[in-house]
């Protein structure tokens, strides 16, 4: 992408076509990294299970974060944990994407008062796009935030810096 | 702590000794290698740091504490009792309500309360049915590591039952704080017997079907039989408790040998492992008597429905918890083994030291013990049989 920053001022006919096929590309195959932490993780595979089969989105659980998209940090994070998750992050191809489930990874959820150890919230250590509230979030949650980021990546741009 | 009997018969223990094929002696060092946190088959944030020598594992140094939440300095700075219930709930979150019921009955055995007949069958139905989902997600993750994602399915699809049950009773899908100390925040709707009538039904058939396709499958057997032998005086030395415990052939189960609630009321067998497959005490003699525990779970379940009484489940229900100043330990069987609750009062309304004792903790203490010998690969095989939640062990 680097090589077309700044090439075009504006959006033309071969951008906004590209555009549209990468990001149709990207939204349909939303690759999650199979990581869970804590309670969410087990309502993040039961998204991923029968009932609610997440797979219908095109989000495949990968084990490890170099064929991943999305991070579905699920759980209360750490300060033992965040470097890692940190270090996770960083191995990641771009584009990519964070998704914070629950309460815990939001802000720190029931363990913001007296968690000395908790991180209160993810976004501390790792840019995040979508916030899935609850303790733990029902896996429709789970993929109602999905279907936020797949709206966001399909706004994103080859010209502009996506936010 | 190498055993002869479980190595290939070319390994020599020695590594400097070993001998190639020209005659020369080859030397070959021990590596260090990281299993997690981030790996798929620890089952959560797990770190084990393993030792490896070609492809067999020397040691495995366990590493925790990459969820440890608090749960103890939670509980002392609770402005009551009853506030510690939610945070129980996420100890072991794949059974939250075994964890309330141990806690709640800490906590009346330290007020001297009597709860009402109806609360007791209430949450005996309760904490078998998470039993069974509980089972269901240790047989279902278990086939995933061994390479079968089909039973993965069928278990979790089995496991939403459970769930809708516990949804339409108590609101919540996965964490409940539903069973409060003297009672349950609500009676059973309408409705709540037929279909947990009908699950115990159609469950059995699943157990059959899972049996077919995993339990007695070759591949599956190769993978788990003879593999991560737990000797019987090993696991009663590292107090190993629940299907660890009964999988080497020790026959002990709280529900029957320190009966609480109204266990000692229901017709039901205690399962141990017998070595079917291989040797007493395996990966596959542990995941049997899980499988087997869900059958006898649902025999409890049906009969506890049928006996149901009428009552008030709120009635016992204190205004305001204020326990004598005193200490209690009350244990109980949670699908993964003993869970205790120790609990300090100072007569104060809040308690004064909380020492939750959680079986998941104590049976990964024995990983390393059994897994001296194992090839890399059968390491997974067994850290799966354990069945942990890092919820527990780091708490």
């Amino acid at each position: 992408m680097g090589l077309l920053d700044y090439k075009f001022e504006n959006s033309n006919i071969l951008i906004t076509s590209l555009d549209n096929l990468l990001n149709w590309a990207r939204l349909s195959s939303l690759w999650q990294m199979q990581f869970g932490l804590a309670c969410c993780a087990i309502e993040m595979m039961a998204a991923s299970a029968s009932n609610f089969d997440m797979m219908r989105f095109g989000v495949i659980p990968r084990a490890t974060p170099r064929q991943c998209d999305v991070m579905i940090v699920s759980g209360t994070v750490t300060l033992k944990m965040a470097s890692r998750i940190k270090r996770l992050y960083d191995q990641m191809p771009e584009p990519r994407y964070v998704i914070s489930m629950g309460s815990c990874s939001n802000c720190g959820g029931p363990y913001w008062e007296h968690g000395y150890h908790v991180l209160k919230g993810v976004d501390r250590v790792i840019p995040v796009d979508v916030y899935v509230p609850g303790c733990p979030p029902r896996p429709e949650a789970l993929l109602e935030g999905l279907m936020k980021l797949q709206e966001k990546v399909r706004k994103g741009s080859l010209v502009k810096v996506s936010a | 702590m190498i055993d002869s009997k479980t190595l290939p018969t070319n390994y020599v223990t020695k590594p400097e000794k070993r001998a190639t094929s020209t005659g020369r002696s080859l030397r070959t060092d021990e590596m260090i290698i990281n299993m997690g946190p981030q790996h798929p088959s620890t089952h959560g944030v797990l770190r084990l740091e393993i030792v490896v020598d070609g492809e067999i594992v020397v040691d495995v140094i366990p590493h925790i504490g990459y969820l440890h939440r608090c749960f103890e300095k939670h509980a002392e700075h609770m402005t009551n009792y009853q506030q510690v219930i939610p945070y129980a709930d996420r100890m072991d979150y794949l059974s939250s309500m075994s964890n309330d019921w141990a806690y709640a009955l800490t906590v009346e055995r330290l007020l001297k309360l009597e709860v009402p007949q109806r609360v007791e069958y209430i949450r005996v139905i309760m904490a078998e049915l998470q039993r069974i989902a509980s089972h269901l997600i240790a047989v279902g993750t278990y086939a995933i590591d061994m390479g079968a994602f089909t039973p993965f399915l069928w278990c979790f699809r089995d496991r939403e039952r459970i769930l809708d049950l516990f949804e339409m009773t108590c609101g919540a899908r996965l964490l409940y704080n539903y069973i409060w100390v003297g009672g349950v925040s609500h009676d059973l709707p309408a409705g709540f017997v037929e279909k947990a009538k009908d699950f115990c039904k159609d469950f059995r058939t699943t157990l059959k079907e899972v049996h077919d396709v995993l339990t007695y499958n070759e591949i599956f057997v190769k993978r788990t039989a003879n593999v991560g032998v737990l000797p019987k005086d090993v696991a009663v030395n590292y107090s190993c408790s629940g299907p660890m415990l009964r999988g080497s052939g020790v026959d002990w189960d709280l529900r029957r040998d320190d009966p609480y609630g109204v266990y000692g009321k229901f017709e039901w067998g205690v399962q141990i492992g017998k070595g079917t497959k291989g040797t007493v005490g395996d990966c596959w003699d542990r995941y049997m008597v899980r499988m087997n525990e869900m059958e006898e779970s649902t025999k409890i379940v049906e009969q506890a429905i049928a006996w149901l009484p009428e009552g008030n489940v709120q009635s016992a229900i204190p205004k305001r918890i204020r326990p004598e100043a005193g200490e209690m330990y009350a244990r109980t069987e949670s699908p993964r083994g003993e869970l205790g609750f120790y609990v300090i009062s100072d007569g104060t309304a809040s308690p004064y030291r909380v020492k939750g004792r959680a079986p998941a903790f104590v049976n990964l203490s024995v990983l390393p013990e059994i897994s001296k010998g194992a090839m890399i690969a059968d390491l997974v095989a067994i850290v799966g049989s354990v069945d942990i939640v890092l919820g527990e062990v780091d708490r």
